[in-house]
């Protein structure tokens, strides 16, 4: 089964550039998922991997054939779109089927396979309504179908839960998920919301500003997030930054100085980084456990809590005014300007250098 | 305690009958909204509407003469020749013009539904005769069609053809005005078509694409389904439209030769008003009201029964 290679991808509007110089090699089956924010250009990506949008420069690969210069039907994909695109006249079966008639399948064939997927989907008895007549999860059930009975190389997903309601959301990602494990093919899925990026993906591209920040499995890019960006965009609540000063700590890692006079000892190995004007602190919330005042490495009063059930978080501001988002445990009795105590896990600090490059703490004797 | 319990319901229900008649007294203060265009809406359409199928039933004249005559009107119509001849010239003229201009239409617009600049100016260019007057249009018109030195005859002339005089040729003179009146009003179904092409959904190209469809199939299977309402839309405009041809007709045959172009509205208009026949004018001019009502209510339900399904 083929695999997928972009090659120096790159695609302009006009003047404006929007996919500059991106790479990236999907393995045959594998699940990846495109995430960032609006306007990063992911779905443009997407979009040029189907052939909806031209290639201005680089190669698309799918398998041993280069398919940049096909048109989007000769690609073998199949795209399931945020807004389902279905035909609106045509019932759920010639939604499903209208792609297999054109390329002329045999008839009896064709009609194996919308029966398969329809049951596979659950959606045998809606074959013969029109999507006006169904429900917005069904008919992205239809879309899915219509992608499933081409036997694509390639699923390509564009946003396809981001006009579900919540419930339906959870569920229709499990199902996608789901259908992963029964097709065989790879799957590419573009969203800018990083559960479904993080519950989906073997492998994620975050992307930012028209280019790959990460790729990397759904762990590596929460703990050892590549760059400042993915550090923030990943995980809720985001990623505390603050400026550090730094200085020689025990066994050749770095101390880390906050604004507020605190010292933190970290697990990065000093030889580790490299030489750089200043570096900016990161630390998640679950690096930061609430104490009495006193016990931790920093203190201050907090502002707001926000009580999640089996979590707490707190919204400390320390002494320098800067605040930090700490948590504690579900029944936490801290309330609204209680000062509070802080405990740095020093093994969950990050550092990023003034290129904005992520340091992290050694991992299996190794360092980055 | 139910004493008390007693006055609270006896205040709720005064409260609520008060409301009630708030509630009255405001639903006639919105009468008052409406009153402007009720007034317009009676004066100038039910009345008339009214009004003239009373005088429909009246020998009467422009000079206050009047007299009841019942369905003789009616009766005279159906056995009037030039009448049956010119309800026959305007189905035939109907004929000739609404599938050319629904079709021409959606054809002009399929090829300059896009963003190139030459395409906004042909847009343009197809839409600009709509605005000129019929004055200028059959004069120009006019010109084309002449049998000596217009612009067609010294094309059959070029080719070595004897020249043909349209406008005086029973079987061609309305063709030559159906052509004439395609020119003049090609512009609307065009920017119906334009606007319905352009509310087609960019996502069903895509998935077009993607499901290897072909020019053909998407115009057949995406672009054609999706816009069918406009297309009734444009139909239904249409046969109201040109039930109603006149200047045309007035300006280029007087509906000659032999009454070959003379469509319903001009044989109204030279009834009504150079015989001053006007209870007989008004009658075909009933009939001409209950062939356009019939014709658009046909279009109506059968581009509904289309939507049903």
């Amino acid at each position: 089964m083929p695999g997928i290679e972009l090659k120096n991808v790159t695609k302009t509007f006009g003047a404006a550039t929007v996919i500059d110089d991106v790479s990236l090699s999907i393995r045959p089956h594998e699940f990846m998922v495109f995430l960032g924010p609006s306007g990063c250009g992911k779905s443009t990506l997407l979009r040029m991997i189907a052939g909806l949008e031209s290639v201005d420069a680089g190669e698309i690969w799918i398998g041993d054939r280069r398919v940049d210069r096909l048109p989007p039907g000769e690609r073998r994909v199949a795209m399931v779109f945020q807004h389902y695109a279905l035909y609106p006249h045509m019932t759920v079966r010639e939604n499903m089927s209208f792609g297999l008639r054109n390329v002329r399948l045999p008839e009896a064939e064709i009609d194996n396979r919308v029966t398969a997927a329809a049951k596979m989907l659950e959606i045998t008895h809606l074959l013969e309504r029109k999507p006006g007549q169904i429900s917005g999860g069904q008919r992205q059930r239809v879309a899915i179908g219509r992608a499933i009975v081409k036997e694509p190389q390639l699923f390509l997903f564009d946003e396809p839960l981001s006009n579900l309601d919540a419930a339906l959301r959870v569920r229709t990602r499990l199902e996608i998920a789901q259908l992963h494990q029964r097709v065989d093919a790879a799957m590419i899925f573009v969203t800018h919301d990083q559960v479904e990026a993080m519950t989906l993906a073997h492998r994620i591209v975050v992307m930012n500003n028209r280019r790959i920040e990460q790729i990397g499995t759904p762990m590596e890019i929460y703990s050892r997030p590549a760059t400042a960006f993915v550090a923030g965009f990943v995980g809720t609540p985001a990623m505390n930054f603050t400026p550090v000063e730094l200085s020689d700590g025990p066994n050749g890692f770095v101390a880390a100085r906050l604004p507020d006079g605190a010292i933190v000892t970290t697990r990065i190995e000093a030889s580790s980084l490299p030489a750089s004007k200043s570096f900016k602190l990161g630390i998640r919330a679950e690096s930061l456990d609430i104490c009495p005042v006193g016990q931790g490495e920093t203190a201050g009063v907090a502002q707001f809590v926000e009580r999640l059930g089996d979590r707490t978080l707190v919204y400390v501001r320390l002494s320098d005014g800067s605040t930090i988002v700490a948590e504690d445990a579900g029944n936490s009795r801290v309330a609204i300007n209680d000062s509070v105590g802080v405990k740095i896990d020093g093994g969950g600090v990050h550092l990023f250098d003034d290129q904005d490059r992520g340091h992290h703490a050694v991992l299996d004797g190794s360092a980055t | 305690m139910s004493a008390a319990a007693g006055q609270l319901s006896e205040l709720g229900h005064t409260r609520v009958q008060s409301a009630r008649a708030g509630a009255q007294q405001s639903r006639w203060s919105h009468m008052l909204y409406v009153a402007p265009f009720l007034f317009l809406y009676v004066t100038l359409l039910v009345y008339p509407l009214f009004a003239g199928f009373w005088l429909s039933l009246h020998k009467a004249d422009f000079f206050g003469g009047s007299r009841f005559v019942g369905l003789e009107n009616f009766v005279r119509l159906s056995n009037d020749k030039v009448f049956i001849g010119a309800v026959g010239n305007t189905f035939y003229f109907i004929l000739l013009t609404v599938p050319a201009l629904a079709i021409i239409g959606l054809g002009l617009a399929l090829a300059l539904n896009r963003t190139t600049r030459t395409a906004a100016f042909l847009r343009g260019v197809f839409f600009s005769s709509s605005v000129l007057s019929v004055t200028i249009v059959t004069l120009l018109w006019k010109v084309v069609f002449a049998p000596d030195g217009g612009f067609l005859a010294n094309l059959f002339e070029a080719f070595g053809k004897q020249p043909v005089a349209f406008l005086s040729d029973a079987d061609l003179a309305l063709p030559a005005i159906a052509i004439t009146t395609i020119w003049w009003c090609i512009g609307l179904p065009m920017m119906l078509f334009l606007a319905a092409l352009q509310q087609v959904p960019r996502e069903l190209y895509e998935a077009a694409a993607l499901d290897n469809a072909g020019r053909w199939k998407t115009l057949w299977n995406v672009t054609l389904p999706s816009i069918r309402r406009t297309f009734a839309l444009v139909v239904i405009i249409e046969v109201v439209l040109q039930f109603q041809l006149f200047g045309q007709a007035y300006l280029m045959t007087q509906g000659g030769p032999n009454n070959a172009s003379r469509p319903l509205v001009l044989f109204i208009f030279e009834v009504g008003f150079t015989r001053w026949d006007v209870g007989y004018a008004v009658a075909a001019g009933q009939i001409l009201f209950g062939l356009i009502a019939i014709a658009a209510m046909a279009q109506y339900f059968v581009a509904r029964r289309k939507e049903a399904f």
